[in-house]
């Protein structure tokens, strides 16, 4: 499935909830169901510091594939990790460096991913991107 | 800008002069409980603004024409109402700054060239990230040493401590009046008093203060007293420097340009006198008139009544948190404002404020910009109900239901 197939088969997933409240006991569901990152993994170079809450991600570079596993303290964010390791996980470099992310818009949670709210998911998205432009290189 | 008549208080009639919090957030009304962040704007203070930029808008003391002497006339008045609202001696030690970070920058810069080497500055384990980095920064430059007075575990100062810390060497105390994250109130005068003993100054941060509680410099004996006009219901981009006139004085200029002069020329440039020394440039014309504005709205209302309706809100708060399973009040001191901290076992502070949002209630999560603090605590951050005088009880129980349910969703 190419990334922007998993896109829309997020925003439709996400299509039967109409209420707020609904939507995020999903999400929740969704961090709660995220395989955790191998502790050892959970080092302070894999750190992504936020204010609010902090990520932990880890990355290989496999068979000109790359493969990402991640963690958060904070449910919720852990839960949109899950949702973006669905989407980046075994894909391509170019394929990722491509991608816009338009799913986060239509599915309403674009807020998380904005500066303001600090609770580095804006950097880990920076943080994959980078790897992913390091690797076509 | 006169003084208005007393109004008598009632939250029904105080609500309908805030227009942001006739408002609809995802469909659900408006809870705002982040007023420990900033407070909403009362219509008078929108009109006020309005007014200054559709009528008056000029730019202040040096013109000749009549809109130059409006806007003047307007800031003018309003720095001799804060001067009155303050109980200051003289409104020459009104000094208009951005804020009350500003405010602390300034005397950590100007005061902070009196200092020498080996001198002593005093703050405390619950400061706000803005009164303690200017600090640190002051002592890089000047070589000065910053001491830190401890707390309980209720948050309150350790009085006992801050009398061993204190000593000849003490320069400068500076304390927050009240706790941005724990509520307390801090025993400010007890603190000036016995700084005073041992010849050193007092900065008092009011920015937790200035909203809740009636300020009396004079009564206070406070060298220096901050705050930030958006917590007052003021605008953004303005605050107040009270400093006391003959340490001011004393004090060299913290930024140099227009207005804050007397005489330039390229071998000596010569300063202007109080408060105009310390307000270099164009400042924040209209926040400065409207801070005052501000004032004059707050100012309708008897401030012992505004201080009890606070405290039985945050004790109606805090008392059905509490049967909570799980959930810790931080900051319990005896002697509290309207701010309620609290952190619930295995649940991120982000993850109740996130799920409180949608269901319309602002609450502000993290450290808080006390990031000491949270050490202190051992937690990564708490979620913070500030509540001000237009909150109700009614909201407090829906805020209540909200939180039951997010621990629910999140477990």
């Amino acid at each position: 499935m190419s990334i922007q197939e998993k896109e829309q088969e997020i925003i439709d997933e996400f299509d039967i909830y109409d209420d707020w409240m609904e939507k995020y006991e999903y999400i929740i569901e969704l961090g709660k169901d995220l395989p955790l990152i191998d502790p050892s993994k959970k080092t302070e170079d894999r750190l992504i510091e936020g204010c609010q809450s902090r990520v932990w991600l880890d990355a290989h570079f496999e068979n000109g594939r790359l493969h990402f596993s991640a963690d958060s303290d904070a449910i919720i964010t852990k839960g949109i990790i899950g949702l973006l390791i669905r989407v980046f996980d075994n894909e391509q470099p170019e394929d990722i460096a491509k991608a816009d992310l338009h799913f986060l818009k239509a599915i309403g949670l674009q807020e998380h991913l904005s500066p303001t709210r600090a609770n580095g998911l804006v950097s880990m998205v920076k943080k994959i991107k980078l790897l992913a432009l390091a690797a076509i290189a | 800008m006169e003084q208005l008549p007393i109004r008598k208080f009632s939250v029904r009639e105080i609500r309908q002069d805030f227009p942001a919090l006739r408002q609809q957030v995802y469909g659900k009304n408006l809870i705002y409980f982040d007023n420990g962040a900033t407070s909403q704007k009362p219509q008078l203070v929108l009109d006020a603004i309005n007014q200054y930029y559709s009528k008056d808008n000029a730019n202040i003391h040096r013109g000749v024409h009549l809109l130059s002497q409006k806007a003047t006339d307007g800031y003018e008045a309003s720095r001799m109402f804060i001067q009155k609202y303050l109980n200051a001696a003289k409104k020459e030690e009104i000094i208009f700054t951005k804020g009350t970070t500003d405010g602390i920058n300034l005397v950590a810069y100007s005061f902070g060239e009196l200092l020498s080497p080996g001198d002593e500055i005093l703050i405390s384990a619950m400061e706000h990230h803005s009164n303690i980095v200017p600090w640190q920064l002051l002592c890089e430059r000047k070589k000065t040493v910053l001491k830190v007075i401890p707390i309980n575990k209720r948050g309150e100062l350790d009085l006992e401590a801050f009398d061993n810390l204190l000593s000849e060497k003490t320069k400068l105390v500076a304390i927050t009046h009240i706790s941005n994250t724990l509520g307390t109130i801090n025993p400010v005068k007890t603190i000036i008093d016995k700084a005073h003993l041992v010849g050193a100054k007092v900065l008092i941060d009011g920015a937790q203060s200035i909203q809740h509680t009636k300020v009396d410099v004079r009564d206070l004996d406070c060298d220096f007293f901050v705050f930030s006009g958006h917590k007052v219901f003021g605008p953004t981009g303005i605050g107040v420097l009270y400093g006391k006139e003959a340490l001011l004085d004393a004090m060299p200029p913290y930024q140099g340009g227009g207005d804050m002069i007397s005489k330039v020329t390229f071998e000596k440039t010569t300063y202007n006198e109080l408060p105009f020394k310390f307000e270099a440039g164009t400042p924040h014309i209209a926040g400065g008139i409207c801070l005052g504005t501000a004032l004059q709205y707050f100012s309708q209302f008897d401030p012992v009544e505004i201080e009890n309706y606070e405290r039985e809100l945050a004790d109606y708060a805090q008392d059905l948190l509490s049967t909570f399973e799980d959930l810790k009040i931080i900051g319990t001191a005896k002697n509290k404002t309207s701010v309620v901290s609290f952190s619930v076992d295995g649940v991120h502070p982000f993850d109740i404020g996130t799920l409180l949002d949608k269901q319309g209630i602002a609450v502000r999560t993290g450290h808080h910009c006390t990031q000491p603090l949270m050490d202190i605590f051992k937690i990564p951050g708490t979620v913070r109900a500030s509540f001000a005088f237009y909150n109700t009880k009614e909201e407090i129980d829906t805020f209540i239901a909200a939180v039951e349910k997010s621990i629910t969703m999140l477990r």
